[in-house]
């Protein structure tokens, strides 16, 4: 504890301060900048071992990819009447991962919350690296990924046409290239005050290049801080609504659609809260494993760990309420092909991945209602992984299942994934950790600035301290 | 391959002058005789290609292929050397790029439908019924479709092979030459059945040439039950002609009458017109039809009633009734308890048959032996409709020429016994077909001079001594006659494999070597000389003109008109015969042997609808079309009941051997619902050894189990099982998904129920009137707007649309692997739905193409408008702006689009590019693809029209879709539903009209007409 905090002791207890520890700015900035700056041989060898696989996975994924560009759809399991797989399930996956990142970043600020400062700069990398990935399923599920371009508003020689507007998938163009354009803003924003640091402690004249031209002139000036602080709040404004519409939108895939087990009103606050779901358990996870690897364990707390089981809580309830109602309505519909649907997802050939999700995404988590359970590093861990696996599950059976029992039993249909399918979807969890520890060893992984901030509130708050910081639910 | 074809050409000194277009050809055909040339060829053509079964293997066809094509495609532009006429226009006028139609004639299993072959630059592309022959009426069965992609095949036989080492026709010629023919009397003939009186006339002069010699018919699926019926009846072998328009109430015994039994539209074509409700009358003059038989066929699942019964238990079924309606004398024992299902169907039969009298139609199947057709025929006498619904034609009985089984094993004895020194085997496959117990291949290598002429080099081809490549029907000359009606087979291409027919090779072996073409032509000069037939004659057609002309006494020009009608000018049907059963004679067959004993497993052997007798084995399109009730492709099953496979222990899907005398088999094994108990049924003509690259070792081949004791009905088998689990090929999941359900998509009514509430089909599903949509409606009602009817009553579900979608619109055949992926092709596909009873189920059939929903789900949801609508109606697909996202397949609710997963083209032989209809694209990998009403002949039409000065006056019926032409129900109806007095737009006024899923606001212009049946009330409750 600082000396110069007089904080009652009692509240101490209960509500232990985000930046433990004995540290002025000083020792912040050293311990973010050294990984940055540590050469080659000082960064520990389990994260170029890390690396090295993970970038291997890499090269499997562009090898698939290639595979399948070159010979087909045909190479994976998608048939007739499962047009669509895994290649829309890891594609809503992956966005559904991203928007924790916003989520944290950009509602977490506008409320004040201010235990997202250590988190949020690693979760809205995360946003954009899973966009990145959920990216290539779209572009690659085209049966001619060579004229994807033509979903874009783009003039093209060819035909001359206007794209469909009244499409859904159009619709997902905008909303995915929005939410990537904006995530990137908002995250470079947010770097450029810790991107100047680097640049002034850099020692190198290439270094200095770099982190200069990324720092584009930052000195720190009041005045900067003025400007900064109202982008920042503006690309905050801008973020938050984009966490409700991107999925929304993604939903609409199905939701506009006729076939039964898509066509469902719930739809979009349903894949809102589940990407909410989702997107925390995978902060969770990687915010573990980074802890562990680069030595967090003083900004990354159990505070920060047991705040977000919270809203993993939440939304996993949510989910959960959301599958209660879809069973519901498909029984008051009194419409045979919803009702034959719900049954079939639960009792059919796909019963294992139903049970599955509700397992995983309703059940398991109410054990955070217990504070033994969310401070529990190998709960959260195994929690989080199951939410993960959940997940991925409740996009396949919304996407895949439904399509393969629809209103025709004559066109029925069973989706057998290939070798391909597999290690395509293992590609992208290499590309997504290969980015990550990319970004985690060149650019500060937590927001220094933000942090100092918040230590900074600690420092000179008298006990009771202030509201914001006290609330964090 | 002309290359190929010059190369023997020009060694074989033909009788013709050598023709050749320039200098540089000249050089061309001296370069083609060089041994350089040859041994290119040797290495271009292997005779072996790998097995196209699953997708791996396919790719390595590319290779093997590389050069066939380029050499194929020369073929397109030799024409044949004889005079061809058009059916339409002259030669005169060719016009390149356009299509010409030429009528043929096709004979399968000694049945003979006249045909009406579409070419592109001289390439056969598309077959269609003729409309004036009067067994064909416009449609065209699915294996006569399919013939067409027999003629492409590519891995036909292209050489002449002595000892499996090439040779050619010159030397083989030679070596006839040095054949100790003398009288004949080591000389054998064996051939498929001869539909041809050309052929006749010349067997009868190589006969008389070799006195000793004999001709003996055998195929697998002969007619020989039927004739010994009938010669056990009425003492002579009479062919029975069956009137199924006239009949009433008609009781078929195992008869597969819609399906297999026959090889023509006519038997369908019959009956369908009578299930085609439109009035009242209809209602009450619809025929009744019962069914008794083991498997499910097509013609049980049409039937009113059905009831499922060993094949050869079946015999006493038919004795019973013959006994209840009094047809045999002296037997009065009936066997039968009137409180089980049989006794109640029984007696609902004969009291029904009864009161039709003369309209009661009682039938079997060639399956069935002699005693079974001599009891429908007298069981017919004895209803009064001898006469009426069967009629009686006599057949020339030709001296030494024996057909059957029989006179097979007589052959084959005399094989054994080595006195039979030469033997021509005129087509066929008898070693691999002929029964197991005659050791075919082994005594055949016991005969010194053993010649096989075929198609391909199959596995009589191997065993033989020489082996000769056959002319396909299409590219050669001949001639066939039906029930008087003859016809001349006219060629479209020259032979691409270089090819001669049976007629060319009876010729040089009785000494007088004679083109296919003067064959023909010279037997009916004769015959028009000697007065036969008369010219003046009516036409056998309405659509003939009924000549008049003097001129047409010359015979070039009658020839012509021959040509021309597909009829040769002046054939009339024969005059039926009026002749007297012998009740007591049959009575005394059947005291001889009441009642055999039926224990044990029985195995049933049925053609395939596929392959048929495996001669079809290499062809893709066959292969690739589901059958009617099992949805099986690429493959058959050893099928059996539910209850049965209980009893044996032995699961769905998994591999039995069957044995039976030391011999056996292996197959895997299918529950089929509606099965017989107690009995197993396998299609034969599956698991080929010596086969082309589609057809080797798919399925389990049956024919080692069939043995001259047992040829249909292998009593007392014995079952050793289960292997190791089978993957089945079917098209639709089986279990859950055979059944609708409470789902509305099939709708059937009973005709009493349909009198008295005509609105009954209407209401078993919701019409919404009007939703409302947040898009803009477009109304539709100005010039052309296409609709389509299918008519539930009618289609039987033959299959033919589906094989004439896949012709017509270039469909890929995309092997089994793909299948199982369920990523088969077909626009049009037939949905099968078992209904009611898990033990005595009904089945439907339900003819599924696009929908073309005027609100369809499909175009809102594709982001680059790759799919849209046209002020016509059509739900388009632009091809070439597809990008492939699938999400209109997802959001079709009746996922009839097919997505292009691979480049499966890409993978076709080669040579089956001169079967593409040119008038379609050839769609690429990673498109989507569908029905579009056949929007090629919407289109031609169009400019015909427009060119005609007829721009908004297209008839009614001016343009028919490729699945409506060839419908031999009538089923399909495709017309614009914008002129009230189309045909279209009165089908879809009627009560039965419905569309399905019409609660989802899609508005599909293909509609239904529900199917009424006519179930006897006595045994509805």
């Amino acid at each position: 504890m600082s000396v110069a905090v007089r904080q009652d002791p009692a509240l101490i207890e209960t509500n232990p301060p985000l930046v433990p520890g004995r540290r002025d700015y000083h020792d912040l900035t050293e311990q973010i900048s050294t990984i940055v700056e540590a050469k080659v041989y000082e960064t520990p060898k389990k994260y170029w071992v890390t690396l090295s696989i993970t970038s291997s996975i890499v090269v499997l994924l562009l090898s698939m990819l290639t595979y399948l560009a070159v010979t087909g759809i045909g190479v994976w399991g998608n048939n007739r009447p499962i047009g669509w797989a895994w290649d829309i399930t890891n594609f809503v996956f992956w966005i559904g991962i991203g928007h924790a990142g916003t989520l944290i970043s950009a509602i977490l600020f506008l409320f004040r919350q201010k235990w997202r400062t250590s988190i949020n700069r690693s979760a809205e990398a995360m946003t954009l690296f899973a966009v990145m990935c959920a990216a290539i399923f779209p572009l690659f599920h085209t049966g001619r990924p060579w004229r994807a371009y033509w979903l874009f508003p783009v003039p093209n020689t060819d035909l001359n046409m206007w794209q469909n507007f009244r499409s859904p998938l159009i619709w997902d163009v905008f909303a995915v290239n929005t939410y990537l354009m904006v995530s990137i803003l908002f995250w470079y924003t947010g770097l450029v005050p810790d991107v100047a640091t680097l640049r002034d402690r850099a020692k190198s004249k290439i270094r200095a290049w770099v982190y200069g031209s990324l720092a584009l002139g930052w000195r720190g000036s009041a005045r900067h801080w003025r400007h900064y602080e109202s982008a920042y709040l503006i690309l905050a404004g801008i973020s938050t609504p984009l966490v409700l519409s991107v999925h929304s939108v993604v939903s609409f895939d199905f939701a506009t659609s006729v076939i039964p087990g898509w066509h469902t009103t719930i739809f979009p606050p349903y894949f809102v809260a589940g990407a909410i779901f989702s997107g925390f358990a995978m902060v969770m996870t990687l915010l573990l494993i980074s802890r562990w690897l680069l030595n967090l364990q003083n900004l990354i707390t159990m505070k920060h760990l047991e705040n977000m089981n919270k809203i993993m809580l939440v939304t996993g309830s949510i989910v959960g309420y959301s599958y209660a109602t879809e069973f519901f309505i498909a029984w008051y519909s009194g419409d045979v092909y919803e009702q034959f649907t719900f049954w079939n997802r639960a009792f059919g050939p796909y019963w294992w991945a139903a049970w599955t999700i509700y397992t995983c995404n309703a059940f398991i988590p109410q054990i955070f209602w217990f504070k033994k359970m969310r401070t529990s590093l190998w709960v959260m861990f195994i929690v989080s992984i199951t939410s993960n696996i959940g997940m991925w599950f409740e996009r396949f059976v919304i996407i895949a299942t439904s399509l393969t029992r629809d209103f025709l039993p004559t066109s029925w249909g069973y989706f057998h994934p290939t070798w391909v399918d597999m290690l395509t979807l293992f590609g992208t969890f290499g590309l997504f950790f290969t980015l990550f520890l990319l970004f985690a060893r060149f650019l500060p992984m937590i927001a220094m600035s933000e942090v100092k901030g918040v230590a900074a509130v600690e420092r000179h708050t008298f006990a009771p301290p202030e509201p914001a910081a006290e609330e964090v639910h | 391959m002309s290359l190929i074809n010059i190369a023997t050409n020009n060694s074989k000194k033909s009788a013709h002058p050598k023709y050749w277009r320039s200098l540089r050809h000249l050089k061309m055909d001296q370069w083609a005789d060089s041994p350089e040339f040859r041994s290119f060829i040797e290495d271009e053509f292997p005779t072996e290609a790998p097995s196209m079964q699953d997708g791996e293997s396919r790719r390595t066809v590319l290779k093997y292929m590389a050069a066939s094509l380029g050499l194929a495609g020369l073929t397109a532009c030799s024409r044949p050397v004889e005079h061809i006429f058009p059916i339409t226009k002259g030669i005169d006028n060719y016009i390149p790029g356009e299509k010409y139609n030429y009528a043929t004639v096709f004979s399968l299993a000694g049945q003979t439908a006249g045909l009406v072959v579409e070419t592109h630059d001289g390439r056969p592309t598309k077959i269609e019924g003729n409309p004036q022959h009067p067994f064909s009426q416009g449609a065209a069965t699915a294996l006569a479709q399919a013939s067409l992609l027999n003629l492409y095949d590519p891995d036909r036989s292209w050489k002449v092979l002595q000892s499996n080492q090439d040779s050619s026709w010159d030397k083989f010629e030679a070596y006839v030459k040095t054949l100790p023919l003398n009288d004949g009397a080591g000389l054998r003939f064996l051939s498929e059945s001869v539909t041809s009186p050309s052929l006749s006339a010349l067997r009868t002069e190589a006969l008389k040439k070799f006195p000793k010699a004999k001709w003996v018919e055998y195929e697998p699926f002969q007619r020989t039950n039927g004739r010994d019926g009938a010669t056990m009846a009425f003492g002579e072998p009479v062919t029975p002609h069956t009137n199924f328009d006239k009949a009433k109430v008609i009781l078929a015994l195992d008869s597969d009458f819609l399906g297999l039994d026959w090889q023509t539209p006519l038997p369908t074509k019959q009956y369908s017109s009578r299930r085609r409700v439109a009035t009242d009358e209809d209602l009450d003059n619809m025929p009744r039809l019962y069914s008794v038989e083991s498997q499910f066929s097509i013609t049980g699942a049409n039937a009113d009633h059905r009831l499922r019964m060993r094949g050869s238990e079946i015999r006493r079924f038919a004795i019973d009734v013959a006994v209840a309606l009094g047809a045999i004398p002296g037997l009065n024992v009936l066997n039968n308890s009137a409180a089980d299902r049989r006794g109640k169907f029984l007696a609902a039969v004969v009291k029904d048959l009864k009161a039709a009298g003369p309209n009661a139609l009682v039938i079997t199947t060639p399956r069935q032996p002699a005693l079974v057709h001599a009891l429908a025929l007298l069981m017919n006498q004895t209803l009064g409709s001898l006469g009426n619904t069967i009629e009686l034609h006599k057949v020339a009985v030709e001296d030494r020429v024996d057909s059957g089984v029989d006179a097979l094993k007589a052959l084959t004895t005399e094989m054994a016994a080595g006195q039979v020194s030469t033997l021509f085997i005129l087509g066929g496959n008898p070693v691999y077909n002929a029964p197991a117990d005659l050791d075919f291949a082994g005594n055949l290598k016991k005969v010194s001079n053993s010649i096989h002429l075929g198609m391909d080099p199959n596995e009589t081809a191997v065993v033989a001594s020489w082996h000769l490549p056959q002319a396909h029907y299409l590219e050669s000359w001949g001639d066939a006659v039906a029930n008087g009606i003859a016809s001349v087979q006219q060629p479209m291409i020259a032979p691409i494999f270089g090819g001669r027919t049976v007629g060319e090779i009876v010729a040089l072996v009785a000494g007088d070597k004679q083109s296919a073409h003067d064959i023909v032509k010279t037997y009916w000069m004769e015959q028009w000389n000697n007065g036969q037939p008369e010219p003046k004659a009516e036409p056998v057609s309405a659509d003939l003109p009924i000549v008049t002309d003097p001129k047409v006494l010359d015979l070039e020009l009658r020839w012509k008109q021959s040509l021309n009608d597909g009829i040769i000018l002046g054939s009339k049907p024969v005059q039926p015969v009026k002749l007297t059963a012998d009740a007591k004679k049959v009575a005394a067959a059947v005291a001889a042997d009441p009642y055999p004993d039926y224990g044990g497993i029985e195995l049933a052997f049925v053609p395939s609808s596929q392959v048929w007798d495996g001669s079809y084995a290499n062809n893709g399109w066959m292969q690739e079309a589901p059958d009617p009730m099992t949805k099986l492709v690429w493959g058959n099953a050893a099928m059996m009941s539910a209850a049965t496979a209980h009893d044996l222990k032995i699961p769905d899907g998994h591999m039995v051997t069957i044995t039976r005398n030391g011999r056996k088999i292996t197959a895997a094994t299918m529950i089929q619902p509606g099965h017989a108990d107690n009995c197993i049924t396998i299609a034969l003509g599956f698991g080929r050894k010596q086969c082309g690259r589609l057809g080797k070792d798919v399925g389990f081949d049956a024919y080692p189990l069939r043995t001259t004791d047992a040829m249909w009905y292998a009593p007392r088998v014995e079952l050793y099982g289960p292997g190791e689990f089978f993957e089945f090929s079917t098209t639709q999941e089986r279990g859950l998904a055979d059944h609708q359900g409470d789902r509305p998509l099939y709708r059937e009514v009973s005709n009493v129920e349909y009198k008295n509430s005509p609105k009954a089909v209407e209401e078993m599903g919701e019409h919404p009137d009007a939703l409302d949509s947040v898009y803009h409606q477009f109304t539709y009602d100005t010039g052309y707007q296409w609709g389509m009817s299918i008519d539930l009553g009618s289609c039987t579900g033959c299959n033919a649309c589906v094989v004439a979608c896949a012709a017509e619109n270039n469909m890929p055949v995309v092997g089994k692997a793909q299948v199982i992926h369920g990523r088969e092709m077909h626009w049009i596909r037939l949905d099968r739905y078992y209904v009611g009873d898990e033990d005595e189920p009904r089945a439907v059939e339900q003819p599924l193409p696009c929908m073309q929903c005027e609100n369809a789900p499909c175009e809102n949801v594709c982001p680059v408008a790759a799919t849209t609508h046209t002020p016509e109606g059509l739900n388009d697909m632009v091809y070439n702006r597809c990008v492939g996202t699938r999400y209109c397949l997802n959001n079709c609710p009746f996922k009839v689009r097919h997505f292009n997963f691979l480049n499966f083209h890409r993978y076709d032989p080669d040579i089956w590019s001169m079967a593409h209809n040119p008038d379609v694209t050839v769609r690429m990998r990673g498109v989507m693809e569908k029905c579009t009403y056949c929007i090629q002949r919407i289109q031609e039409t169009k400019i015909k029209a427009k060119v005609d000065g007829r721009r908004d006056q297209i008839k009614d019926g001016e343009i028919q879709t490729a699945c409506q032409q060839t419908c031999p129900a009538d089923a399909i109806v495709f017309g614009n539903i914008n002129d009230p007095n189309s045909r279209v737009a009165k089908l879809k006024k009627q009560e039965r009209n419905y569309a399905m899923l019409a609660e989802l606001d899609i508005r599909p212009r293909t509609t239904y007409l529900a199917r009424v049946r006519n179930p006897n009330p006595e045994l509805e409750a």
